[in-house]
């Protein structure tokens, strides 16, 4: 459902047939390994037993000889150069804590060696005779462990960069204060406080990370990838690899979604080392256990929020406390860190008395990263749920406590200042809220007020009610850049070169509709090129929630450059001055004499008769702020007082993304992110042994939502205008999957009255939940 | 080993290796729209149709095809002229990342076949077992049922 803003526009705000949409149905070979590549080697990993490990010794001769076999790399025969696999701008935030081969394994997954050979069975079979010869180290498997006293040092490498105190296994920290805590807290009337947990949970992205790495006819690398961040690929795989940056290609085909595991640099530099060493293309794609155990996750995380209020609700003191398990490196680890608070705390910019502190604390498992919502999932559970008891001890309705306390257009948080991308932000203003808008209308859809007076019991069912507001941003302020080109045809029609990445969001459609609406021209004369650092100008990627806002304002940028040189042209032709003339309908039309011109005739002009040119233009945006978009989420759900089963019954999530340009697709975004998100809360968790070992790395023992799953969920959007946004548009690929896990939790507890704060909730810590409840009471 | 099967309505008679996958042997043969998200018959992405029956084409050996019919969605529609259910996809918003979308496209055409007119429970019923990460579900069964709907008006 779109409550309509009601503007005269007509690519943007319809729901035009995605620009792959067909394709993608007819199963057209738009994927990275679709692409047949003659000779290819296959590359294979060979990965640590070990969840902590020294490497004495490693033997490759009788792997060497298995038939087929071209080339083994490890520590021994790659130059060491320490990185971060986080795609993120330079300088990457994210502490260089990897290499590409180390004599050292942090994790039960840390690769040890690279294998290329003719055929995959050969490769496995070559990956068995590897001889390595570990000395195991202690290992720590929780950020407790690690930040004890004498603990083992994970990172004692001396070359590593960037880690806020590698000694004590802390890659990250935040502390910031505003106000006075302690006052605060003390001039407050009521004082809640709870701590919410979230566990090791992946992206599973349908299609598994690969990529192929081949020479084109001059001999530069190419690598076709599966990646959310193709030009942080070709940088960072130039100074690993210490190739010239013009040397490399890298193509983004289709990709079969991301999420943010996508936005990290893992397969390509050893893809291209495999390929340099050998000189043929090579090949790599991980099976689903591979992608599991050795990608990313989101950061498990333990978040205590402390809310002091007035009696009347007003909030007047908010403390978080975040600690993350980074896992063996750290991608990501400061930058979601400050996240948690950055994104979730500005959402209730009244209290006066603010401190965000919080570690990234390095542990021998897997590598969590980039995920979708990037701390401000895990700050807004614990937000959420302590709102929750906020308006429980104020005697209060939840939302109501949620309309006194959040922030409006006009006004401002002095976190937006203190907090940015692992470091100070800049002041921000929010320019568009519909928050108050999308609380009413989802409260009235979702029928909260009648809900709320439960909760209801159908035999051992208890069914209850819970709600939670979020935001998230649009971009990195200061940071993100994007540009876009615009290239005439003569025909009239034109080409849109960007190098933005659509992982399967809809970003190309999406910029389509922005470029045709600012030309005045329909979408079927716009083809779009994206992702490819050869022939698309710079763009950060996809990540940050940044496209439709960054890379959507480049794309206005470029078109309205376009459009003076069309009326510069015109106006040679029509010797009329320019100031007379309009651009409508693939035309250019003199307000004085009325003449005009189509596209095509000045398309024909400007290419073959006189003072020829092509018009094309090119912008660049950076983005000067990052308007959040806001979300308000209410659900129902069943609990089984019997078993401890959770059903979701009903989920209403409001969202105000702006003005959407292409409202299903915004819708998709929104639908997806929640179903995420409601994984997450049921059933969605990594399990590890006591040594270390994921021992659930299949969609068998990993569940993720099935179509039974995802109940009666309905996606209002509820438009807003945002004045610097692309035709007032703000993003909306991540604000949604903030919402289950404190939903979830609250309507839990308005059903059975016990507080679900570890995630997911699942039946076992239900009953154990309800059973202390009891003895409580 | 060789072995006959058809593929789309054109007949094959094709070399395998014993213990290949059909998807292994269909992506040879350049039917590219099979693709594997799993290899253990999880998630979907590989599904084919076998004499009209959806069947995880990872976990199945090729040989088993032998004299049979195999349909991807290459053999549905073309480029120029696609299926109703593949215009489905697209219009009610299935199609976001697209690596789920062939498998459940002919999950979806298997179920169309044997019940025409299915409910929105019946679609998540049979839609069961391929996996979405992208779309959250709801906008498959709006197009599964608008492809329904237009099947009732006879438009296929």
């Amino acid at each position: 459902m779109v409550i309509q803003l009601g503007r005269p526009w007509e690519v943007v705000g319809q729901n035009v047939p995605k620009v792959d949409g067909i394709p993608l149905a007819m199963g057209q070979p738009k994927f990275t390994l679709d692409m047949e590549i003659p000779g290819a080697l296959i590359g294979k990993l060979l990965y640590s037993p070990h969840a902590h490990a020294e490497i004495i010794s490693i033997d490759a001769s009788e792997a060497e000889r298995v038939p087929g076999v071209a080339c083994i790399l490890h520590h021994g025969n790659v130059p060491r150069v320490p990185y971060t696999t986080a795609g993120q701008g330079w300088p990457e935030p994210s502490p260089y804590d990897t290499v590409l081969f180390d004599r050292k394994v942090r994790y039960v997954g840390d690769r040890v060696a690279a294998v290329a050979a003719e055929t995959e069975e050969a490769a496995w079979e070559a990956l068995q005779k590897i001889r390595v010869e570990y000395r195991v180290l202690p290992a720590v498997l929780t950020p407790e462990e690690a930040l004890a006293p004498g603990a083992p040092v994970i990172h004692d490498e001396p070359d590593a960069q960037g880690i806020y105190e590698a000694a004590r296994n802390i890659a990250a920290a935040v502390d910031v204060v505003v106000g006075d805590l302690d006052q605060g807290f003390a001039e407050s009337d009521v004082v809640v406080e709870t701590t919410c947990e979230v566990p090791y949970v992946q992206h599973a992205a349908l299609e598994p990370h690969c990529v192929a790495a081949y020479f084109d006819e001059d001999g530069r690398l190419v690598l076709r990838s599966s990646t959310q961040v193709p030009f942080h690929v070709r940088r960072i795989v130039a100074r690993v690899l210490g190739i010239p940056l013009h040397r490399i290609r890298v193509v983004k085909p289709r990709i079969g979604g991301g999420f943010g595991s996508k936005q990290e640099v893992i397969l390509e530099p050893i893809a291209a080392a495999l390929a340099i060493r050998t000189g043929r293309p090579v090949v790599m794609n991980l099976t689903r256990e591979e992608v599991f155990v050795s990608t990313r996750t989101r950061h498990p995380f333990r978040v205590r929020a402390k809310l002091g209020a007035k009696k009347d609700g007003t909030l007047h003191a908010i403390e978080m406390e975040a600690i993350s398990c980074a896992g063996a490196y750290g991608p990501h680890s400061g930058t979601v860190l400050y996240n948690v608070g950055a994104k979730a705390l500005p959402l209730y910019n009244k209290a006066k008395h603010l401190r965000f502190h919080g570690k990234a604390v390095y542990a021998n498992l897997p590598v969590a990263g980039a995920y979708r919502g990037y701390g401000a999932t895990q700050g807004f559970f614990a937000l959420e749920v302590a709102m929750d008891e906020l308006a429980e001890k104020c005697g209060m309705d939840p939302l109501a406590l949620r309309l006194k306390n959040h922030i409006r257009a006009g006004e401002t948080s002095p976190l937006f200042e203190k907090l940015g991308e692992g470091r100070e932000g800049k002041p921000q203003l929010i320019r568009s809220c519909a928050l108050a808008e999308c609380l009413r209308i989802g409260a009235e859809r979702f029928g909260w007020h009648e809900k709320r007076k439960g909760p209801r019991w159908e035999g051992s069912w208890a069914y209850g009610v819970g709600m939670a507001c979020a935001m998230q941003g649009s971009g990195i302020t200061g940071i993100d850049m994007a540009t876009a080109t615009l290239i005439m045809n003569e025909d009239g029609s034109f080409r849109l070169l960007i190098g933005a990445t659509d992982l399967g969001t809809g970003a190309d459609t999406v910029l389509a509709q922005i470029a045709a609406e600012a030309l005045g021209i329909p979408l079927e004369k716009i083809s779009v090129y994206s992702s490819d650092t050869d022939f698309t100008p710079f763009d950060k990627g996809a990540y940050a929630s940044s496209t439709t806002y960054v890379s959507g304002n480049a794309v206005l940028l470029a078109a309205e450059r376009v459009k003076g040189q069309i009326r510069e042209v015109a106006a040679q032709i029509l010797g009329e001055p320019v100031e007379h003339l309009e651009l409508a309908r693939e035309k250019v039309v003199s307000r004085q004499s009325g003449r005009a011109m189509s596209f095509e005739e000045i398309g024909h002009r400007a290419f073959y008769v006189a003072d020829q040119r092509h018009i094309m233009a090119s912008a660049s945006f950076t983005c000067p702020e990052s308007p959040p978009p806001f979300a308000a989420f209410f659900c129902e759900v069943g609990v089984d007082t019997e078993t401890g089963a959770v059903r979701v019954e009903k989920f209403v999530a409001a969202a105000d993304c702006g003005q959407p340009i292409h409202p299903k697709l915004a819708e998709g975004q929104l639908e997806g992110a929640v179903a995420q998100g409601i994984g997450h809360a049921l059933f969605e968790e990594m399990r590890f042994s006591a040594r270390g070992r994921c021992v659930n790395p299949t969609f068998f023992d990993y569940r993720v939502p099935t179509s039974l799953d995802v109940p009666d969920l309905e996606v209002i959007l509820v438009p807003s205008e945002e004045p610097t946004g692309p035709f007032g548009a703000k993003s909306i690929g991540e604000v949604g999957i903030n919402g289950p896990l404190p939903a979830i939790a609250n309507a839990i507890y308005h059903a059975v009255g016990v507080r679900l704060t570890r995630a997911p909730f699942t039946p076992e810590r239900v009953l154990q939940a309800l059973r202390k409840g009891r003895a409580k009471r | 080993m060789k072995i006959y099967f058809e593929l789309n309505g054109r007949p094959q008679y094709v070399e395998v290796q014993p213990g290949e996958s059909l998807l292994s042997l269909l992506r040879r043969l350049g039917t590219k729209s099979v693709r594997e998200g799993c290899g253990m018959g999880e998630c979907g992405c590989c599904v084919i149709l076998l004499e009209g029956k959806p069947v995880r084409s990872c976990i199945l050996f090729a040989p088993k095809v032998q004299g049979k019919k195999v349909t991807t969605v290459e053999g549905l529609g073309s480029l120029d002229n696609p299926h109703p259910l593949q215009r489905a996809f697209v219009e009610a918003g299935a199609v976001q990342c697209g690596f789920c979308t062939p498998g459940m496209i002919l999950t979806a055409y298997a179920l169309l076949a044997e019940n025409p007119s299915p409910t929105p429970q019946e679609v998540r019923d049979y839609l069961l077992g391929n996996i979405c990460r992208c779309t959250g579900y709801n906008k498959i069964v709006d197009a599964v049922l608008l492809a329904a709907a237009w099947k009732g008006e006879g438009r296929w």
